[in-house]
């Protein structure tokens, strides 16, 4: 099938182009749905936009699949040209030195400049080297942010909060209101790594782990950090949060019925939720405790990113070169903002939405994008840590269990410290 | 040269009237009639390595498909390696010793076990009591047995997709009905219910294949020997326990070593669309974490190690039931 759908896509890409032989370039991603066809959408107007080159987008199902099967068809020769690669997964493309061709040189040796200013500031150090060099092409980008049941504030007669501590404090009015006052759905991303984030304090050793993988260790027994999630467990019973398992749309739910108060999602999720949320709602950012020093800070994001596969000619690396400088382009970002929910990765792409009133009409799609602009801390980059899905997982685990009363704050994060810090030491042997 | 049906040399013996009995009862049961006796001829090939060349297709593909990769992931299991294989590290039995020691594994082999059973003995028993009450129905059976054999037409995910939209925490009528006596399934966050869920859906998955089998076995028992038995012994129960079983005994040995791997190996999918993605503290079985391992993890070399383990379950477990098991099964 497959097959059959390039060859046709190649014949087409000749005939359209029937006086040069254009070079053709894959692209393998992890979206499906409308994000999907958005990504179709875009790969025909990079087509449109000239001859040279023929861009066939290819979706490998979810995330973890396209990173798995780009791997496999490395190890064969196969790969694509461009392969997309998530947040979680990101330590494992960029330290396998040789897999993949650095965006940053691509692009300068393709004759382009590359400014790394150009880029919002959650957006650039993500998915480059210790020395801020881009390795991968940030793409869809999101940020946790917190949503808001407008009619629930309305009838508790509150305002939406900026830190836990306010949180705390009108949660019981939300809950006498007949409201559950949160969910969340993804405490892994939004309540860890953005934790760390939001509230500048250290993840882990080597700088977060960017500068080595040899002995980087976790930090996640911080009693900040532990604090949060015994609060958690305490508005779980007093009944000011709940929380539906490790399922992201088990807990999105409860907030689109109009049950819930806050939801902490992502401003991606901002595309779906305009048709399914069954009351007006708006959004604001992710909270952060007061009582911690320096926190504020902005948020890292997460999403994914295009990497440049090496073993490739070329002229099919210019392709690729010139398809990342017309990806980052203001109109093609503003119309993929647009389509999405994702947020806009450039400042140029940024004051476009905002000079074209986009962000009066849906002040909603903003949020993200103020939220990564935040000032920036020495901790708020976000993490390069090796297996981290896995690490994820057993995150998640523990998580679950302390909910289910099966274990305690305090165990469960040693337990996570204790069998991420394994993985991490098993990821530096094979990086090795 | 071959007048027979079969090609192959045939074996002497009980093997040969053993296939030759399951196939014709199962023909039976679609309405085509065939003599029950099966004749075995000697099969000559005027060449010595004919046999071979007609053997040579299916040990082709058993080659490609079985003891390729199974090699390459006994090989794979001794070494540490990138995801992306630009280093490779021979670390002996580590990637072993570091699974077998690990309590979550051992965890997961603990609920392995007992899902395992649990899946077998329930789709067994209820697809043997299903099949002897459709034998015994006469009017109207076919309709009966096709509602029944329906569900085995179902993809394993759709099933599994199916058996999860009763148990979800939102909008679950089975979730509503266990509420209204006082139990609050919540499928996903809590280990128990979320098992509970799991062995149910895969046990409704796989009650239809178990009851053709034993719907067909039972027809292939002689009318002549369920009639004198009816004469000598007036108790139906002692009857099925004493005549009818031992004579199902075959088509039960059979079914038992499918159920075995359907638990282990193919409810992969009903545990995929339970967990969704995220298996958190759930449950989940050996199979499923080779895949969380090797598949979203990366982790080559330790997700190896663990399909060789598997590997040597699934050995150990058929040498045991061969050995052990069918030796008190008759099958005349």
């Amino acid at each position: 099938m497959f097959k059959k759908i390039s060859l046709a896509a190649v014949t087409f890409a000749f005939s359209a182009t029937t006086a040069l032989a254009a070079n053709n370039i894959t692209w393998w991603h992890g979206m499906a749905g409308r994000n999907g066809e958005v990504i179709n959408e875009v790969a025909q107007k990079f087509n449109a936009s000239q001859s040279a080159c023929a861009l066939t987008p290819v979706s490998k199902g979810t995330y973890e699949e396209a990173l798995a099967s780009g791997i496999a068809a490395f190890r064969s020769g196969e790969q694509p040209n461009i392969l997309q690669v998530f947040d979680a997964g990101a330590a494992t493309i960029i330290n396998a030195k040789g897999a993949v061709i650095p965006a940053e040189d691509l692009i300068t040796k393709a004759g382009y400049s590359f400014d790394r200013g150009a880029f919002i500031d959650g957006v650039r150090y993500f998915y480059a080297d210790s020395e801020g060099k881009f390795v991968g092409m940030p793409f869809n980008s999101s940020a946790p942010i917190m949503y808001i049941n407008d009619e629930a504030l309305k009838k508790a007669g509150v305002e939406a909060p900026k830190t836990w501590e306010e949180f705390e404090a009108i949660a019981p009015k939300l809950k006498e209101a007949g409201y559950i006052p949160l969910v969340q759905s993804q405490l892994t991303w939004q309540f860890t790594e953005n934790f760390f984030s939001r509230n500048n304090i250290q993840f882990a050793t080597n700088n977060n782990g960017y500068d080595s993988v040899v002995d980087t260790k976790l930090k996640v027994t911080d009693p900040n950090l532990q604090m949060m999630f015994e609060k958690l467990k305490t508005w779980k019973d007093e009944g000011y949060f709940a929380f539906y398992g490790a399922g992201w749309n088990d807990n999105q739910k409860v907030f689109e019925e109009g049950k819930a108060a806050f939801w902490v999602g992502s401003s991606g999720s901002f595309g779906g939720l305009q048709k399914t949320a069954k009351m007006p709602f708006s959004a604001t950012f992710l909270p952060y405790w007061g009582s911690i020093k320096g926190a504020g800070t902005n948020s890292f994001i997460g999403g994914a990113a295009l990497f440049a596969m090496s073993g490739k000619s070329d002229e099919e690396n210019k392709c690729v070169a010139d398809f990342f400088q017309f990806l980052t382009s203001p109109e093609i970002q503003y119309f993929y903002h647009k389509a999405t929910g994702y947020v806009a990765i450039t400042k140029a792409a940024y004051e476009l939405a905002q000079k074209d009133g986009y962000y009066k009409e849906k002040p909603v799609a903003e949020v993200g994008i103020k939220q990564l602009l935040l000032p920036a801390g020495e901790w708020s980059k976000g993490y390069r840590l090796g297996f981290y899905p896995q690490i994820r997982e057993i995150m998640e685990r523990e998580y679950g269990r302390i909910f289910s009363g099966e274990t305690t704050v305090k165990d469960a994060f040693e337990t996570i410290e204790k069998e991420g810090n394994e993985l991490l030491a098993r990821f530096a042997k094979t990086a090795g | 040269m071959t007048a027979g049906t079969d090609l192959l040399p045939a074996p002497r013996g009980g093997t040969g009237t053993k296939t030759g009995r399951r196939r014709s009862s199962a023909l039976r049961l679609f309405g085509t009639e065939r003599s029950g006796e099966t004749t075995v001829k000697r099969v000559q090939f005027s060449s010595p390595f004919l046999p071979y060349l007609f053997l040579a297709p299916q040990l082709a593909i058993i080659f490609v498909f079985f003891y390729w990769p199974s090699a390459q992931a006994i090989h794979s299991s001794f070494y540490l390696e990138d995801p992306f294989g630009f280093v490779s590290t021979f670390v002996g039995l580590s990637n072993y010793a570091d699974v077998l020691k690990s309590t979550e594994y051992l965890g997961i082999a603990r609920f392995t076990a007992i899902f395992t059973f649990l899946v077998t003995f329930f789709a067994l028993s209820i697809g043997l009591l299903l099949a002897v009450k459709a034998d015994g129905v006469i009017r109207g059976n076919a309709a009966y047995k096709t509602l029944l054999i329906w569900v085995y037409a179902i993809a394993p995910p759709v099933a599994g997709l199916m058996g999860m939209m009763f148990f979800d925490q939102h909008i679950g009528p089975i979730v509503k009905l266990a509420a209204w006596f006082g139990w609050d399934i919540k499928v996903g966050l809590d280990y128990f219910d979320t098992a509970f869920a799991m062995i149910v859906v895969s046990v409704w998955k796989q009650i239809p294949y178990n009851f053709i089998f034993f719907l067909s076995g039972l027809q292939g028992i002689p009318a002549s020997v369920r009639e004198a038995a009816a004469l000598d012994c007036r108790s139906g129960l002692r009857r099925f326990w004493t005549v009818v079983l031992p004579l199902l005994a075959p088509t039960a040995f059979f079914l038992l070593i499918i159920n075995v791997t359907y638990a282990l190996f193919d409810t992969f999918g009903v545990i995929d669309v339970t967990v969704k993605d995220k298996a958190a503290n759930n449950p989940i079985t050996l199979v499923y974490k080779v895949y969380m391992d090797g598949f979203r993890g990366n982790d080559l070399g330790g997700s190896s190690a663990q399909s060789v383990i598997l590997m040597i379950i699934v050995l150990l477990l058929t040498i045991f039931q061969f050995r052990f098991i069918e030796r008190r099964v008759h099958y005349n």
